[in-house]
């Protein structure tokens, strides 16, 4: 899950990944990073996504080498969208692309199933998702500070974690800002309550 | 470009579908392993093949060799592991080759998903990835559909789940090579005995920065021994009701005898050296 505003955005996601009931590992990074501080947060197929999180990585390294300058957010979500796109026949790819650029500050966009693309000011997906409409609906709120920000995609995450088979393990985060990407872990042997790493 | 031809795949499935069975695939039906340590990593195999219900091979080597600091331990199908490892050992060779840098195992893993992520699992091949680089100590698992996870001990194949509850259990940061090696032979043969698919020996391979060891039959737990008793019937066992005996020249009563001509060679004799 994601959360963003023109100050900061912070991603957070599980870490399991399954294959059929056994969980091939319990604490997988998906979380993965396009570009300084673009990230995007993978759901669905193991394989489609990392095939389409690489080949976006790619372009977007090229797109900086050519261009001289870091790539924008909305790039690199239209990027992801003409892959997931063009091959959605052939992907199961739900993915939400965060990113902190010097023009628009913290975006979140998000590529559902079909490869359509919504630039939103939080975003949610994956199995665990469909726990927490309620508990972000209620609990988002315009123009929150980091820490609050933090908190709020953590609480989220903790939701879907107890309500949700398919979700599990630890905690990851990422926080987009100016600065850069300061990256958060916190596991359930402290009750997600403290921040390792 | 190399791959696979597709060519033969309607005759094949209008054959499936009259009825002509699919031939079967040698499988590795597998446990493999992998574990980080302090200054390198091990990785471990069992030694069985399966062909269905059958024991195909009873000591078959599925460590594979990558380059002299990289090493693959495979699970799946037995043809597909042996390729896919071979042909990228190849191309990072070749690689190698024109950077004029030590092979990386990065380098290796993307390889080896990008070529079976463009097979779409269809080459069935599951590997534990492992080696030193001049960046590190690095142990990847790479399954079929070409998806990677990167951890501190993996396991795969049909033992993988024997073979894990070892890890759990026993696994800690910071272990030397010994504990290492004595780990990954303890989760290789809870495979061997705990899933119908491994059994026999543990191969094991120690990469670290200096050297690569590779310890053919690192445990040797199934050692077939003398029986215990001689199974050899005795003569007379069987017994005899009735006897016959047919003479050579009577044989043409029971069957047509024809005599052949002098053997006239049909061909010239191959020549080895003239």
């Amino acid at each position: 899950m994601e959360f963003g505003n023109s100050g900061v955005l912070s991603e957070g996601a599980d870490s399991r990944t399954t294959t059929g009931a056994y969980i091939a590992n319990r604490v997988t990074d998906k979380l993965t990073k396009v570009s300084e501080t673009i990230w995007c947060c993978r759901s669905g197929s193991a394989a489609d996504t990392q095939a389409v999180a690489d080949i976006v990585q790619y372009q977007l390294g090229l797109y900086e080498m050519v261009n001289a300058r870091p790539p924008t957010t909305q790039t690199a979500a239209a990027i992801f969208q003409e892959i997931a796109y063009s091959n959605k026949d052939r992907l199961t790819a739900g993915l939400i692309i965060a990113g902190w650029d010097a023009r628009h500050g913290g975006q979140v966009y998000n590529i559902p199933l079909g490869g359509s693309l919504h630039k939103q000011s939080y975003a949610i997906g994956g199995s665990g998702s469909t726990y927490i409409y309620g508990f972000c609906d209620a609990n988002w709120k315009e123009g929150m500070e980091e820490a609050e920000a933090v908190a709020f995609v953590k609480e989220a995450l903790k939701e879907a974690i107890k309500w949700d088979g398919s979700s599990g393990g630890v905690i990851r985060m990422v926080v987009l800002t100016e600065k850069g990407a300061d990256r958060h872990l916190y596991l359930p042997d402290t009750d997600y309550k403290v921040r390792h790493q | 470009m190399p791959g696979f031809d597709f060519s033969n795949y309607n005759r094949n499935a209008a054959l499936h579908a009259r009825g002509v069975p699919l031939p079967k695939a040698t499988s590795t039906g597998t446990t493999i392993v992998g574990c980080i340590f302090d200054g390198g990593v091990v990785i471990a195999a069992d030694t069985r093949a399966t062909s269905g219900p059958i024991v195909a091979d009873k000591n078959c080597e599925k460590l594979h060799f990558i380059s002299p600091n990289i090493w693959c331990a495979g699970a799946g199908t037995a043809a597909d592991t042996e390729f896919t490892t071979a042909l990228i050992s190849s191309q990072l060779e070749l690689h190698s080759l024109s950077t004029g840098r030590k092979p990386r195992v990065v380098t290796c893993m993307t390889l080896l998903k990008q070529h079976l992520f463009r097979y779409q699992g269809h080459i069935g091949a599951y590997l534990v990835v492992a080696g030193v680089d001049p960046t590190g100590t690095h142990l990847f698992t790479v399954h079929a559909h070409g998806s990677t996870d990167k951890l501190p001990y993996v396991t795969m194949g049909s033992g993988s789940l024997a073979a894990m509850s070892v890890f759990e259990t026993q696994w800690k940061p910071q272990l030397t090579k010994e504990e290492a090696m004595k780990l990954c032979s303890q989760a290789i043969e809870a495979g061997i005995w705990n899933d119908l698919g491994s059994g026999s020996n543990v191969d094991l391979a120690v990469i670290t920065a200096e050297k690569t060891t590779l310890h053919r039959g690192f445990v040797k737990p199934n050692e077939r021994t003398q029986k215990l008793k001689s199974y050899v019937f005795r003569r007379g066992t069987t017994a005899v009701l009735n006897e016959k005996v047919i003479k050579k020249e009577e044989i043409g009563n029971y069957v047509s005898v024809e005599e052949l001509a002098e053997e006239v060679p049909s061909g010239d004799k191959m020549e080895v050296d003239t």
